[in-house]
């Protein structure tokens, strides 16, 4: 059995809980500024204000 | 034909007999705990849920022979829910900031107690928090969130019961907790007062919120999701894992309210304040921040300034908030460097708190003259700057040395009605006078005057609140730390406690200015529903029939 005490546990989550969440940082940066997600952003910022309120009938992006 | 008819008569004679089902099963729990705890103070929460189960019962058996519904409803949005969870929500309202206005009296006047056990200080102030945070906000929040998903989405709510199963169930949960404080039920812990019962209860009606938000989600009929949906799963999401894993405690048996906590010691404290400070993250910003990025451009008829910037603010929020809990527990047992980082990242926090405000702000960039004229579209301005302020104050008083200062005091009570007051309640009440009138299908609210006067009523009372509790606050952090030469303390508590006097009366004065306001809007809200004339279809708001194959 691994020997999970405190001192290992706080060092783990010192180094790792970092780099982790500085990864994490980086794959939403890379979404949100991926250039083919400009226009389904673009589009979805946009298509709140529409104002007809009705359910719509299909799924135009299959 | 009266409303219930008219909501019951949307169901079909099998959804009819399943709801009552649900019904029948829910008041035989309720009977069965009354029965088995009848020698303890849990058998008046079996005989509420007898009643209230009981009571939906018989509306649905008196009702059961009601015509099917004609027509396919799936080419409508289903709306009912959300007018009922308004209604509840300004209920609620003024509930709970009534007995905010009786608390804060009572710490001027302590003989407004009346000599009750039940309307001592410490069982009324939990009905206050409970009934704002929980019974207005949570109100609020599921019927702008049921709203908010079949408009973005395009489709209509995944269920015709479950959406009632939801509001209903949370609402019975809210009136176990409140009734329960007035009777001694509580698990003394903040924000999580109720008792194990209720907590499993609340598990139930979770998880239906949960799925139902999800099927709703996938049935829709736009390519991407809009981010305010994103908002609140992660309220969704996260209020279900802090409230379980807050709430793991073993009942004394089943036939008795109380029950103990499975965490031990200083473990239980950050447990406690880990799931405390994501309540206000998740319950108290989350959702209301996917209000504000839906009906702050809706009603502004702008776009967000920044998609891409929502998106990376909603991420920051996300994971920075998880980890600020421990701020709560400055200079206590928990070991040092997990306080260090709860402050931390308490502080990295304004990053994003501030990319949300600063996009609302810009959103509304240009359009200051609609600001100027529409007292609504004010309401959320107003919010946005609140919540801006608030987020700033709430980093500093996370820093560790400011803590010391701060901590215990009434600035932390200033600080957290900056928030309620200033950006959850605006928010709330700037997206209920926007979506009023659509709902109701009204030409306008009743009064643009009434909600002017709602808005600097609420400005007036945040104002009043929130720099008395400053003065109070401060004061009390200094007079407890000053020192004679001798190196002892100059002042006792009771000394601090008759400086506080002035700055008490003017806190519930302005309480009492907000839910003047609240009230206000109840009014103008009813009378638009009453007395405004119906606004002239549209074309486009006619339904399109067809279906997509396979649902």
């Amino acid at each position: 059995m691994i020997d999970l005490d405190h001192q290992a546990v706080v060092a783990f989550s010192k180094s790792w809980g970092l780099f982790y969440l500085m990864g994490f940082f980086l794959c939403v940066v890379v979404y949100a500024f991926w250039p083919s997600n400009r226009k389904r952003f673009d589009h979805a910022k946009i298509s709140i204000l529409d104002r007809d309120d009705k359910p719509g009938k299909s799924r135009p992006w299959k | 034909m009266n409303v219930t008819d008219r909501m019951i008569g949307q169901l079909t004679s099998g959804e009819r007999e399943a709801a009552l089902v649900i019904c029948g099963v829910t008041a035989l729990a309720g009977a069965a705990l009354g029965l088995v705890g009848r020698h303890d103070v849990v058998a008046w929460h079996g005989l509420l849920i007898l009643l209230f189960a009981g009571g939906f019962g018989f509306l649905l058996m008196t009702r059961i022979g009601l015509p099917e519904p004609t027509g396919d409803r799936g080419t409508s949005y289903y709306d009912d829910p959300i007018k009922a969870g308004i209604t509840l929500a300004m209920a609620w309202a003024v509930f709970g900031m009534f007995m905010g206005v009786w608390v804060a009296a009572q710490l001027a006047w302590p003989d407004l107690a009346f000599d009750g056990g039940w309307s001592t200080f410490g069982r009324l102030r939990p009905t206050h928090t409970t009934g704002v945070i929980f019974g207005f906000g949570g109100n609020a929040l599921i019927a702008t969130s049921f709203h908010v998903v079949q408009r973005t989405s395009r489709a209509r709510l995944a269920g015709q019961i479950s959406p009632w199963f939801v509001l209903l169930g949370y609402n019975l949960f809210c009136l176990l907790a409140v009734s329960g404080y007035l009777l001694g039920v509580t698990q003394s812990k903040e924000y999580a007062e109720a008792e194990w019962y209720a907590d499993l209860w609340l598990v139930i009606v979770w998880v239906t919120y949960f799925i139902l938000y999800l099927r709703t989600l996938a049935r829709r009929r736009e390519p991407h999701i809009y981010v305010a949906n994103w908002y609140f799963m992660a309220f969704i999401v996260v209020v279900a894992i802090l409230h379980i894993v807050n709430n793991l405690a073993l009942p004394v048996s089943w036939g008795h309210a109380k029950s103990y906590t499975i965490w031990p010691g200083v473990q239980d404290a950050m447990v406690q304040w880990w799931y405390g400070h994501n309540a206000v993250a998740f319950f108290l910003t989350a959702g209301f921040l996917g209000m504000l990025y839906y009906y702050l451009p809706v009603r502004a008829e702008r776009p967000i300034f920044s998609y891409r910037l929502s998106i990376l603010s909603f991420w920051g929020i996300t994971f920075f908030y998880m980890w600020a809990g421990s701020h709560h527990l400055h200079y206590t047992a928990l070991p040092h460097w997990v306080q260090t980082l709860g402050m931390t990242f308490s502080v990295m926090l304004l990053v994003p708190s501030w990319a949300s405000a600063g996009n609302a702000l810009l959103t509304l960039n240009g359009a200051w003259h609609r600001v100027r004229d529409d007292a609504t579209l004010r309401f959320m301005m107003a919010a946005a700057v609140f919540y801006g302020i608030s987020t700033f104050e709430g980093s500093f008083l996370a820093i560790r040395p400011v803590n010391a200062l701060s901590h215990y005091t009434d600035w932390t009570v200033g600080h957290v009605h900056a928030g309620a007051l200033g950006w959850v309640a605006l928010i709330t009440f700037g997206s209920f006078y926007t979506l009023v009138p659509r709902l109701w299908k009204r030409e306008r609210m009743y009064s643009a005057a009434l909600v002017e006067v709602h808005f600097w009523l609420s400005i007036a009372g945040t104002l009043i609140y929130v720099f008395a509790m400053w003065n109070s606050g401060i004061i009390q952090g200094l007079m407890w730390r000053t020192y004679t030469e001798d190196g002892a303390l100059a002042y006792s508590f009771v000394d601090s406690l008759v400086a506080m006097y002035p700055y008490y009366i003017a806190r519930a004065f302005g309480g009492l200015l907000f839910l003047i306001g609240a009230i206000v809007g109840c009014y103008n809200m009813w009378m638009t529903v009453r007395a405004v004339p119906e606004a002239t279809r549209r074309a486009a708001d006619e339904p399109v029939a067809a279906a997509v194959p396979g649902e």
